[in-house]
């Protein structure tokens, strides 16, 4: 099987957040990257697909600014087999379906059996340029999925469902399925991998032209107001323990 | 153009209750924006969910019924409702943020050239753009951002569980009117299963009074004995966040959150957890919630009654010898 997985990369959990001069992003100066979260199961998902079937081939296909190829040299060096970089230093204000066709554009060259994309990306959280992506590539889709069965022609996939309900979804190939994190265990790159990876092909290509002009725009963003009054509780370490088994004994009357 | 139209959620019958959110911000908005508010719901018959919906402030409630619709598939969600919107010309399209609607709001909003604006927390009628403005979180919620439509066409827009309520919600008496979409059985792409739970739980953390839930910030499996003393200490459930049960540092019935289980005991404690908002979903009915963090912006602390910015290292350990003090002399 020829499997596709999208790659976001995005901000480290714990980045500093320093509202940018246009107040429409944050300081990158401030931002080391990491691959999205759910795109390495997905990943990982893909790279088990293809070891199980003992075939097929793994790309990684990552849009956005030069500094996205160390995510995908980490990818490679995981057990991709290669990865296209979609150069666009204009990530920040193409909207999803402007991101979705530049992807679609790269993707469609290579003819997957299935694509797989993180079910939400860290950083904007939007959870919808998967879809967004099958449906310009006019093919069938599922979100939310755990784990993937492949059959002759076809695919049995685990969605999740709220509340820990899940269900089986069945759909012919090429599908494309946005994952969720946990289906797996993650690898992590060994020393033999990340030096293969530097023989491995990492094509750069431009991003597609914007179809048109964007749908929805972001004017600026902005630290949350604190609505809620919490009672912060300070000291040394003792004093706050103390502090606090005085409110569980006389006010939650949990002790 | 004009009019909002709210998508309500169902599944054999039963309400997505979060349905009744989206519906008071579909009459907030259309308030806002001096237009009328209905409301749809997909079914093959819909008619024992018509009269709760047809006893709100409404101007239409549409019946979207068909054989194809009785169970969910995107592909005749996605037909039924751009045949809908496209007679109704509705303005605005509101929808919950649930899972449902994250697998298909995408692809119809796809299908007008449009995108959805997901998982939104609030609205101002009008920026300076002349449209309304949708508020969004970023960053795992530590970032607020100001969206606006630029395109010409329906403005869909998914609402996030629990920023709007459902008792705001004005009564009425809405018509109702049947509208049935063309739908062909060759156009399902996919073969929806039944819902299923994995084995049994045997951990029923809803009617637990005391929990201690553990985040990725505890750092690494090893350090788990730290919390797991201080739950000892207290009485208390141990629970976690996703992550901990990704790694399967924790079983997954431990996990509290959207895609785990819901507690609302009298006292929750949440260490190293950012407060995400799909966990925050999970427990928010607790009576009483401590965080401790050592980021002072972690959202954790927008639903926290008491907070402690701090290293739980440091922290956690004093805490449950405190309280092992404080039970020992009570
Ligand atoms: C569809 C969907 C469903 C989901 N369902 C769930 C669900 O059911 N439950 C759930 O929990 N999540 C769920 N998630 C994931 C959720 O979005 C978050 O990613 C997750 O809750 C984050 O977990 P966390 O707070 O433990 O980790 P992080 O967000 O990484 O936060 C770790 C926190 O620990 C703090 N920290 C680090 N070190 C220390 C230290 N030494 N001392 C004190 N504090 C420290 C950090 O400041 C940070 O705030 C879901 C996501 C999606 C998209
Ligand atoms: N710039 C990008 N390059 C590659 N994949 C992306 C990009 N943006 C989003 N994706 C994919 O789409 C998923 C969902 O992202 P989002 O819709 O932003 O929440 C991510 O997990 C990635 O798999």
């Amino acid at each position: 099987m020829k499997i596709v997985v999208a790659i976001k990369q995005v901000p480290e959990r714990d980045a500093p957040i320093r509202i940018a001069a246009d107040g429409r992003w944050i300081e990158e100066g401030d931002l080391n990257y990491t691959i999205n979260e759910p795109d390495a199961y997905a990943l990982e998902e893909a790279l088990q697909l293809k070891e199980k079937q003992g075939a097929g081939e793994v790309i990684v296909v990552s849009a956005g600014p030069e500094r996205v190829q160390s995510t995908l040299r980490e990818a490679l060096a995981k057990g991709a087999d290669r990865a296209i970089h979609i150069e666009c230093d204009d990530l920040g204000s193409r909207d999803t379906l402007g991101v979705a066709q530049t992807l679609a554009e790269a993707i469609k060259a290579e003819s997957p059996d299935l694509i797989l994309t993180g079910l939400q990306s860290d950083d904007l959280g939007l959870g919808q340029t998967g879809v967004v992506l099958a449906e310009l590539l006019g093919i069938p889709h599922a979100t939310i999925i755990m784990h993937i069965e492949p059959a002759d022609g076809s695919l049995k996939v685990k969605r999740e469902l709220e509340d820990g309900w899940f269900q089986h979804v069945e759909m012919p190939v090429p599908a494309l399925l946005t994952i969720q994190s946990g289906g797996n265990k993650l690898r992590y790159a060994t020393l033999m991998g990340i030096k293969k990876a530097k023989t491995k092909e990492l094509k750069t290509v431009p991003a597609a032209v914007a179809a048109a002009s964007p749908a929805v725009a972001l004017e600026r963003v902005y630290l949350p107001e604190k609505q809620k009054k919490t009672e912060m509780l300070t000291g040394s370490p003792q004093e706050i323990a103390a502090k606090i088994v005085e409110k569980l004994k006389f006010e939650v009357r949990a002790i | 153009m004009s009019g909002v139209l709210v998508v309500v959620e169902q599944r054999g019958g039963a309400w997505n209750r979060m349905s009744f959110e989206t519906l008071a911000a579909g009459q907030q908005l259309a308030a806002k924006l001096g237009t009328g508010c209905s409301a749809a719901v997909l079914a093959a018959s819909a008619a024992s969910l018509l009269p709760e919906l047809s006893s709100k402030k409404l101007q239409k409630v549409f019946a979207v019924e068909h054989d194809l619709l009785a169970q969910y598939t995107a592909d005749v969600y996605v037909a039924s409702l751009e045949q809908l919107i496209r007679r109704e010309q509705a303005a605005f399209v509101l929808f919950p943020h649930t899972y449902q609607v994250r697998d298909y709001a995408p692809a119809l909003a796809t299908r007008f050239k449009q995108v959805l604006i997901s998982d939104v927390i609030a609205f101002r009628a009008s920026g300076d753009s002349g449209s309304p403005v949708f508020v969004r979180q970023l960053m795992q919620g530590k970032l607020n951002a100001d969206y606006h439509q630029t395109g010409a066409g329906p403005c869909f827009v998914s609402i996030q569980a629990g920023t709007f309520h459902a008792d705001t919600l004005e009564p009425g008496n809405a018509p109702t009117e049947t509208f049935t979409p063309q739908l062909a059985a060759d156009q399902i792409r996919t073969k929806p299963g039944e819902p299923f739970r994995e084995s049994s739980q045997t951990v029923d953390l809803s009617a637990a009074p005391v929990i201690v839930s553990v985040g990725r910030g505890i750092g690494e499996q090893d350090n788990l004995p730290v919390v797991e003393e201080l739950a000892q200490a207290l009485g208390a459930e141990l629970a976690a966040s996703r992550p901990i049960c990704d790694n399967g540092w924790l079983p997954m019935e431990r996990q509290v959150g959207s895609s785990g289980q819901t507690v609302s005991p009298k006292l929750y404690v949440a260490v190293g957890i950012s407060g995400a908002i799909q966990h925050l979903i999970g427990m928010k009915g607790s009576k009483s919630v401590l965080a401790i963090n050592k980021d002072e912006n972690a959202p954790i602390f927008e639903i926290a009654d008491y907070g402690v910015v701090g290293d739980l290292f440091e922290i956690v350990p004093e805490l449950t010898k405190a309280v092992r003090a404080a039970k020992g002399s009570a």
